[in-house]
């Protein structure tokens, strides 16, 4: 199967390690992969602040460059749905809208695409760790995923994962919101970060890289010991965590 | 500006509701307790995703006709023998309220919970001639005895404030003399209440909805007080957003069971009741005389543009109950009457983005208040539309729009994205230490004050692929 990577640029720039897992891993399950190498980002921060006439310059953009796909798969719940919002984007003009929506629907974060396309529950993965997985809110709530992360992470070999309290509650990340609305973030990643620590895990999974960072950024200036890991880096994990 | 409450300054409330401790203790703790009795109350009705189907449909078919089916409510009302007046403005509200009072030469009036009666400022109206008014929602009463402190929830308008703060109120207000024990304090609050009731000469009641085929309104409670302000004075005015209509009783059915489901998790309220009219020959109680005053206030401007959804509420607070940002920041942080996610839709819309324009930033756009919404106000998707009017409106800092355009332009330009994001890490490499930094320039300041931002990488992950395919002899597209 021939499937096209949307890295995302938070992955691109700052976690290249998680573009590597994703492309291992859908290698190893027999897909030949392809990176689009003019792709740039979603346009999810100017689309979130208003920037309505700039996102759409953006999207055209990534319509064109995935416009030659069979599939797009992307380790970002958040950038898939921001694919998937460009139809809505675009409905002004008809040829755009119709090309957008060809790219929504061939657009599939990354384990939803295992489960759902390629029908894979379990990945031989290992991974001797406490840990737990926080859902991320555009994953759950706007690409209406919740099971196939959590089913992936249960056929991991060595995991042990324990829910996190409060799952469902967004981490303060928000894209422009952590740096405008700062203090009332800091408030919430302080949460996050306290169920967190409730778990008593060793490693936070996600699968978006904004939440990540965000959560990860918190977890180390206040000194936490825990790791932060996507999902694509546990799937792709084949070695048992060393403690320290 | 009567929604306007707090500081003028977004900023300064913020602060000061993230410092109150107290009222964050008792905001999480029962968001936690509504969030659980929602759940409980969606799951034993089932098929809850339909039932929201259903009423948004509801909602959406009323408002789309809504000049039939108010034409057909105040017909049925006047057909009753009530008295219906359309007010425009907040103004025109008060203006014809005072007049009533003046007409019944009112000493005394007493409220049961309305919305929009402290939308349009009522309460200072009547007072200014000469009218006592006095709130008999306990939770608005607690809030009027300590100088008028603003509501910070619609539906638990008390919700900052826990029972130690309320005890401390009433005996410096009220000379209370007992514990803060909830039993206690609702006792007391109940026998100065009666007679209050006993004497008032107007009950002013807000209107959860008015079924338009009967010509009723509909009050959904859970103390008994709209009864009594319904059925003791001799005159009832009863004031109500010009969208709470609905066509059929049928359709009150419905709606009054998702409105407690959502709002409190329960099957219904103590109390719901239906009132048609004023009393009748024969009918051993109730007023004499029934004024309905349906309001705009800005409202029909809303119909027909992409916010119309967010006339649909039936201001269950099930978004508020669910907002992570309202859990910290509290009601008043938003400075608006109505607070948490459709306060950050509506409040915009009815007084503009002059004093509320940060308000649709007031979000991570996490959808916990669509998901929650019963009749599927999309409330994220509408803060993004405010924040399009806003930046297209040029009210956005000079910075922030420099910084969305040159966004863009690198973003839909290969070369210029390959080249910024291959320089990233020069550029940031004087704030970079041990991987992350610490201390970001500029905008990145909000981001490292609390925490740390990772380095960007030299070899980014298209790097990486470049390489790879080279050494494999192919080559990416």
């Amino acid at each position: 199967m021939k499937v096209s990577l949307f890295v995302t640029c938070l992955a691109d720039v700052f976690y290249p390690g998680v573009g590597k897992d994703t492309v291992e891993v859908l290698e190893r399950l027999g897909c030949e992969v392809d990176f689009p190498e003019k792709q740039t980002c979603c346009g999810q921060p100017a689309f979130n602040s208003g920037y309505h006439i700039d996102t759409i310059k953006v999207a055209k953009h990534m319509i064109t460059t995935f416009e030659h796909a069979d599939y797009v798969v992307t380790p970002s719940g958040s950038c898939a749905a921001m694919l998937k919002e460009y139809p809505e984007l675009l409905k002004e003009e008809r040829d755009w809208e119709k090309r957008a929506e060809q790219l929504a629907n061939k657009t599939f974060e990354f384990t939803q695409f295992l489960v759902h396309v390629l029908k894979i529950e379990k990945v031989d993965a290992e991974l001797n760790a406490n840990a737990t997985y926080h859902t991320s809110c555009h994953m759950t709530r706007l690409l209406r995923e919740t099971e196939a992360p959590l089913k992936l992470l249960n056929g991991v070999k060595g995991l042990n994962l324990e829910e996190l309290p409060n799952r469902e509650a967004c981490c303060g990340f928000g894209g422009t919101f952590a740096v405008k609305m700062s203090s009332i973030s800091e408030q919430m990643v302080n949460e996050k970060v306290m169920h967190i620590e409730d778990t008593k895990a060793e490693v936070l999974i996600g699968a978006d890289c904004g939440c990540l960072m965000n959560i990860g950024g918190r977890l180390e200036r206040s000194g936490k010991q825990v790791k932060v890991m996507h999902i694509a880096q546990v799937l792709n994990s084949q070695e048992s965590l060393t403690k320290g | 500006m009567p929604m306007k409450i707090g500081d003028p300054s977004f900023d300064t409330r913020v602060e000061k509701g993230l410092k109150d401790t107290f009222m964050r203790q008792a905001v999480t703790s029962a968001q936690e307790r509504l969030k659980l009795a929602k759940g409980k109350a969606e799951e034993e009705l089932g098929n809850w995703e339909e039932w929201r189907s259903l009423s948004e449909e509801i909602r959406a078919h009323t408002l789309e006709n809504i000049d039939y089916y108010l034409h057909q409510l105040s017909e049925n009302v006047s057909k009753n023998g009530g008295h219906v007046f359309f007010a425009q403005t907040a103004e025109d509200a008060n203006a014809y309220i005072k007049e009533v009072a003046q007409k019944k030469n009112a000493k005394k009036v007493i409220k049961s919970k309305s919305m929009v009666t402290e939308e349009i400022s009522m309460n200072e109206a009547l007072e200014s001639v000469g009218c006592e008014v006095i709130e008999s929602d306990l939770g608005e009463y607690i809030l009027q005895i300590d100088d008028h402190d603003p509501p910070s929830h619609i539906v638990a308008p008390a919700l900052h404030k826990n029972k130690e703060q309320i005890r401390d109120t009433f005996i410096e207000k009220k000379g209370y003399t007992k514990s803060s024990n909830p039993q206690e304090l609702t006792l007391f609050a109940r026998e100065l209440l009666r007679k209050e009731f006993l004497e008032a000469d107007i009950g002013v009641t807000g209107c959860n909805f008015a079924v338009a085929e009967s010509g009723s309104i509909s009050l959904v409670t859970n103390e008994g007080n709209a009864r009594l302000a319904t059925t003791l004075p001799k005159t009832q005015i009863t004031v109500m957003g010009m969208e709470r209509v609905v066509p059929t009783w049928e359709e009150l059915d419905i709606l009054v069971s998702m409105l407690c489901r959502s709002a409190v998790g329960q099957k219904l309220t103590s109390y719901v009741t239906g009132l048609t009219g004023a009393r009748e020959e024969g009918d051993v109680d109730g007023p004499e005389e029934f004024h309905l005053v349906i309001v705009d206030n800005g409202r029909s401007k809303i119909l027909g543009t992409e916010f119309q959804a967010a006339l649909h509420c039936i201001r269950c607070a099930a978004c508020i109950n669910v907002c992570p940002v309202y859990r910290h920041v509290g009601g008043h942080s938003y400075g608006s009457i109505y607070p948490g996610p459709i306060g950050a839709v509506l409040t915009p819309l009815l007084e503009g983005y002059d004093d509320h324009k940060e308000l649709p930033y007031a979000s991570t756009l996490c959808a916990a208040c669509t998901d929650a919404c019963p009749v599927k106000i999309p409330l994220h998707e509408m803060l993004v539309k405010h924040r399009r009017n806003i930046a297209e409106e040029k009210r956005t800092t000079l910075s922030e729009t420099f910084a969305m355009k040159g966004f863009g332009l690198v973003a839909s330009s290969p070369a210029l994205f390959n080249m910024s994001t291959r320089t990233a890490p020069f550029m940031l490499s004087p704030f970079t230490k041990d991987g992350s930094i610490k201390n970001g320039p500029g905008p990145m300041k909000g981001w490292t004050d609390i925490r740390d931002f990772p380095e960007s990488k030299k070899e980014r992950f298209r790097d990486w692929y470049k390489h790879r395919e080279s050494k494999k002899g192919g080559g990416s597209k």
